[in-house]
């Protein structure tokens, strides 16, 4: 027990690190989400492939070896930016390619006869996806855009083995303390519930106010 | 079904004309992009033949092959054990003994919620196991309570009728379950457990973590090698294509396990579809 209270802002740290770059990377991972989405629908061929080639290829990925070629590998191009970054780079660009698919899913569910309609009102694409389908797709998607988000806080866990300051990090430090490695991970899992069951409980208010089933 | 979408129109002459020039803009944009890249790959001296040569030797290309073997071994060793799991688990939620039940519930939900990272490091320094066991045990736990959920899904979505005439012949509830509803189960099920076990081979680098000598390491070991000046690119550039064609494979097959079940004529004379309204998008089938 007294290893969460000695060291209650070492945890308290690991865990707003960890709360951090889960934000940043569910931000970045739903905007290039949502536009890859956007893409693999739109009437261009170029784009089409982009984003098909994008998904594809993200989500065969090891996130460990994104992590590894992004934040080892983009320094040696001169571009040098702090790891936390670098981290959310990868952890944003590795999630957008789940809620891609999970956006391309639910635009699936909206009816046929929505996008007939808003073309017969002379909308363009750009009109009809943003304007008609998007926002219809978007309540359908809620649970499975939530249980992505979840797998990308769990995720983030990777980064503190590549030196970014997050929960599962704070082992290491509590270990040299010689405090109980058993508790101190406890409390760790602690943590990581913690994170888990807030974004699962925000979806779930999210879900009950705006959620359609299809 | 014709490949036409809801999303636009049929594009006339005009708009062919646009939708060509986006498309080349587009790709002359993606285009510019990758050439950018490959200036300052070039840039930066990553094609030199100093940071290429350590791949042409027999010993790191051995220490490469070691690196993928223990991947497998570790890929191949999880996906039994978490399957057995998996079944384990599953078997205990569908129990009609409640204690079963909440125990088997109460696991699945843990090592749901749990990064599998923090497993892994769990039995890595708080048990002081070997790396390879640590890996395994980690993948194992989560993957298994992930294909128990699986598992149990695919019990329920089996027709109820087929259950109630197994009960009806007289079958006893290990009969009704291991002849009649787990088969037709596994087989609904099988292209999400072949996805699951993307996501095992996948986990398997973070072995890397915690120096567990697979792929990832091997590469890590050749690329910080002074005498080849530092060919760190040059591994990513061998190691990724390796990894992602593996996790590819894989997907394509269930991929193409999906397909043939929705081509089943079996499945087909089941259930056929009711009329329904089409999809937004070309070729979509509507989610389950």
């Amino acid at each position: 027990m007294n290893v969460l209270t000695d060291n209650f802002s070492l945890y308290g740290e690991g865990l707003l690190g960890t709360v951090e770059l889960t934000v940043l990377a569910s931000l970045l991972a739903l905007v290039a989400g949502v536009l890859m989405a956007a893409f693999r629908v739109a009437p261009v061929g170029s784009l089409r492939v982009f984003g098909t080639v994008w998904v594809m290829v993200l989500r065969n990925t090891p996130l460990t070896l994104l992590f590894f070629a992004v934040l080892l590998g983009l320094p040696r191009f001169g571009v040098v930016l702090p790891f936390k970054v670098f981290a959310v780079l990868a952890l944003g660009c590795y999630t957008s390619a789940f809620i891609c698919e999970a956006v391309r899913s639910g635009i699936n569910t909206v009816p046929v006869g929505q996008g007939e309609a808003a073309r017969s009102l002379g909308m363009t694409f750009s009109q009809t996806l943003g304007d008609v389908v998007l926002p219809q797709a978007f309540r359908t998607v809620i649970p499975p855009v939530g249980s992505t988000l979840i797998a990308l806080a769990k995720n983030s866990a990777i980064a503190g083995s590549f030196s970014v300051v997050e929960l599962l990090g704070t082992y290491k430090t509590l270990n040299e303390l010689g405090y109980s490695i058993i508790w101190t991970f406890v409390w760790i899992a602690v943590g990581y519930l913690i994170v888990t069951l807030t974004i699962s409980a925000l979806f779930n208010v999210l879900e009950k106010r705006w959620g359609v089933p299809r | 079904m014709t490949a036409t979408t809801a999303l636009y129109d049929v594009p006339g002459p005009h708009s062919k004309r646009r939708h060509r020039l986006y498309g080349a803009a587009a790709t002359v944009v993606i285009l510019a992009v990758l050439a950018w890249v490959g200036y300052l790959l070039v840039d930066t001296g990553q094609f030199s033949s100093r940071k290429w040569t350590p791949f042409a030797y027999v010993g790191i290309q051995k220490l490469l092959l070691e690196g993928l073997g223990n991947t497998l071994k570790a890929f191949a060793c999880a996906a039994v054990l978490s399957l057995v799991l998996g079944a384990v688990l599953a078997a205990g939620r569908l129990s009609d003994h409640a204690p079963v039940r909440w125990v088997s519930t109460l696991l699945v939900e843990f090592f749901r919620a749990m990064p599998v990272l923090v497993m892994i490091f769990f039995v890595y320094v708080a048990l002081k196991a070997e790396p390879l066991y640590a890996l395994i045990t980690g993948l194992t736990l989560y993957n298994g309570s992930v294909l128990a959920e699986v598992f149990r899904a695919g019990v329920h979505s089996v027709d109820r009728g087929q259950r109630e005439a197994a009960y009806a012949l007289g079958m006893r509830k290990t009969q009704v379950m291991t002849y009649v509803l787990v088969p037709q189960a596994v087989r609904a099920m099988l292209p999400t457990i072949i996805s699951q076990l993307v996501v095992a081979l996948k986990d398997t680098s973070l072995g890397f973590l915690i120096t567990y000598e697979e792929f990832l390491h091997a590469g890590k070991l050749i690329a910080s090698n002074l005498d080849y000046d530092l060919p760190f690119i040059p591994v990513v550039m061998i190691v990724s294509p390796i990894y992602i064609g593996m996790c590819m494979l894989l997907s394509w097959c269930a991929y193409r396990v999906a397909k043939r079940q929705r081509k089943s004529l079996k499945t087909d004379a089941v259930d056929v579809n009711a009329p329904e309204p089409g999809t937004l998008l070309p070729g979509a089938q509507q989610q389950r």
